[in-house]
């Protein structure tokens, strides 16, 4: 059985379909990325997966059964604004949360950095640490399916390390994991990703085959900004990397006239795409 | 810190930039000792994770907060162009008038303003929108047009706070596309930003940790500069130089010398950040003991 589910589910906001037919899963023990631009429909899916929206058509279930305050119980949510009671202490915030969903709060199983700042208001703990508590309250009553609205925005690599970690563990001991992000590298830590756009799943499977073996032209010119311009001005969808320029997705041969047109000497690669690069490739063939 | 050892960064001296500045607010040390320059027709990235102090740096550079201590190199304040977080348009304006009012208050004649603002909203594929009320814009749209606005002096200097933050890939690579086409054009940009991939497109990067400096250089000479080897396992491993990565583990060898099972593998910015900041955790007395 999933964690959740949802079948042709879609949500109309007026004239406008937010999602739109989307059939996907959770399974235990999986972390699924939810991928998309802005207005693709990746919050509003997030809130029909809660059961904080009613669908206008299709399916949503969670653990087999349709959303309720028994299967709110079964999971874990962080939002990006974190959901945390600035005024009140870690100590407060981690009660609250265990008494909302029916426990105590067990110190032992706090990391020791979390115990240390218990009677530390939240609006004076640095944003990282915030973060971590978030998790902690989240994560404290073992939900089956935990739900995570842009986890790691605004975290250093490490600490970002650290928060992906605790997300592992709770998916080791049997949870469902779906996270949203705009960030690309997290998409690597993912089991599998799901691509909306526009309101309805244009991809889904592993970076890899998402990807599909785009290539990505880099150029190397001893003066990269007549490269820069030359294929800039050819409206090839040029990006500077260093003082490399990459152009992902199209034909060497094109980049090498546009090149030659322009009369810029440079070194011509073939070299796999980025995620990232494979990702907004997609997004534009599918709004064109 | 960690710097680059060999070659002094190029723009170091000639560019605009910082020397060894430090930024009290009351008790909170904001900045400490903190040198970058920032060179012409070059993208220079500052990146570090929220409040680490990259909005003080932008801000001494631009000249809206005096340093404590230390030297600023900065352009006469005309040819100073700056695009705050969270955007720096009026929302109760339209695009055009974001724009003119940004011109005017530049002192642009009306001539000039308005092929300058033509130019901007073709480039910024604004055209269309022109007429729309900055504050019904998508994000991507609007963090272009604050991008046009803090460039419609044709600065020397550019400075972005975080342009690409909340922004979505294809926006990002808009802005992106953007800032390249400045400093092809020869104009020094410093940007901040919270994303690695996004600093590895630049060309110096400064590392902010808690206000201190980490690393300054190259994104390929902050990579080599910490000591030691970097090693991939395939299980976790009970250490606290080790972390998760794309699903397997990665451990950093202060000493070079390799785990049972474990294969040298050459760290990547992301990597480099990382064993960066545990090498400087290592330094601290409290942490270590």
């Amino acid at each position: 059985m999933s964690q959740m589910a949802t079948m042709a589910v879609s949500r109309r906001f007026g004239a406008e379909y937010a999602v739109r037919e989307v059939a996907m899963a959770v399974e235990p023990g999986e972390v699924v990325g939810l991928l998309g631009a802005n207005g693709a429909g990746k919050t509003t899916l997030i809130r029909l997966a809660l059961g904080l929206l009613r669908p206008t058509a299709g399916t949503v279930t969670l653990f087999g059964s349709p959303p309720s305050r028994d299967t709110r119980r079964r999971l874990g949510y962080v939002p990006q604004s974190l959901g945390l009671y600035e005024d009140l202490t870690v100590a407060e915030n981690l009660a609250f949360a265990a008494r909302a969903f029916g426990h105590r709060v067990v110190a032992a199983r706090l990391d020791p950095e979390i115990r240390a700042s218990a009677r530390v208001l939240v609006r004076d703990l640095s944003l990282g640490l915030r973060r971590r508590v978030a998790f902690a309250a989240a994560l404290a009553h073992d939900p089956e399916l935990l739900v995570l609205d842009e986890p790691t925005s605004g975290v250093e690599p490490l600490a970002r390390a650290r928060l992906w970690e605790t997300v592992r563990a709770g998916a080791e001991r049997g949870a469902g994991v779906l996270a949203t992000t705009h960030h690309m590298s997290e998409a690597s830590e993912c089991d599998r990703l799901v691509v909306m756009v526009s309101g309805r799943v244009v991809a889904s499977g592993s970076a890899a085959a998402i990807m599909g073996g785009m290539q990505t032209v880099v150029v190397t010119a001893v003066r990269w900004e007549d490269a820069f311009a030359a294929l800039d001005d050819r409206g090839l969808p040029v990006a500077l990397v260093g003082r490399r320029l990459r152009i992902p997705d199209r034909p060497a041969a094109d980049v090498d006239a546009a090149l030659r047109g322009a009369e810029v000497e440079a070194r011509l690669e073939v070299v796999p795409a980025t995620f990232e690069e494979a990702f907004v490739a997609l997004a534009r063939q599918k709004v064109a | 810190m960690i710097a680059s050892r060999g070659r002094q960064p190029e723009d170091r001296t000639t560019g605009w930039g910082l020397d060894r500045v430090t930024v009290r607010f009351g008790r909170l040390t904001a900045l400490e000792r903190v040198s970058l320059g920032v060179g012409a027709g070059a993208v220079t990235a500052v990146i570090g994770a929220d409040a680490a102090g990259k909005t003080t740096l932008l801000r001494v550079l631009v000249g809206a907060v005096r340093p404590s201590e230390g030297r600023v190199r900065r352009p006469e304040k005309r040819q100073v162009g700056y695009m705050s977080a969270g955007s720096g348009t009026y929302g109760d304006l339209t695009v055009d008038e974001n724009l003119a009012f940004a011109a005017r208050a530049y002192g642009l004649s009306r001539g000039v303003a308005r092929s300058r603002i033509g130019e901007l909203l073709d480039r910024t594929d604004l055209m269309a929108a022109r007429r729309r009320l900055a504050g019904l814009l998508s994000g991507g749209m609007r963090q272009k047009l604050a991008l046009a606005v803090a460039i419609v002096h044709e600065p020397e200097l550019v400075v972005l706070d975080e342009p690409t933050t909340g922004v979505d890939p294809v926006s990002r690579a808009e802005l992106w596309r953007l800032i390249a086409e400045l400093a092809a054009a020869g104009t020094a940009v410093l940007m901040a930003t919270t994303y690695v991939d996004e600093a590895e497109r630049a060309g110096s990067v400064l590392v902010l940790l808690r206000g201190r400096p980490l690393a300054l250089g190259t994104p390929e000479e902050i990579r080599r500069a910490v000591p030691g080897e970097l090693y991939e396992l395939g299980g976790r491993i009970d250490d606290w130089r080790a972390w998760r990565r794309a699903g397997r583990w990665r451990v950093w060898s202060p000493d070079g010398r390799a785990p049972e099972g474990a294969r040298l593998i050459e760290p990547d910015l992301e990597d480099g950040l990382v064993m960066a900041q545990l090498a400087y955790e290592a330094s601290q007395p409290e942490v270590a003991a």
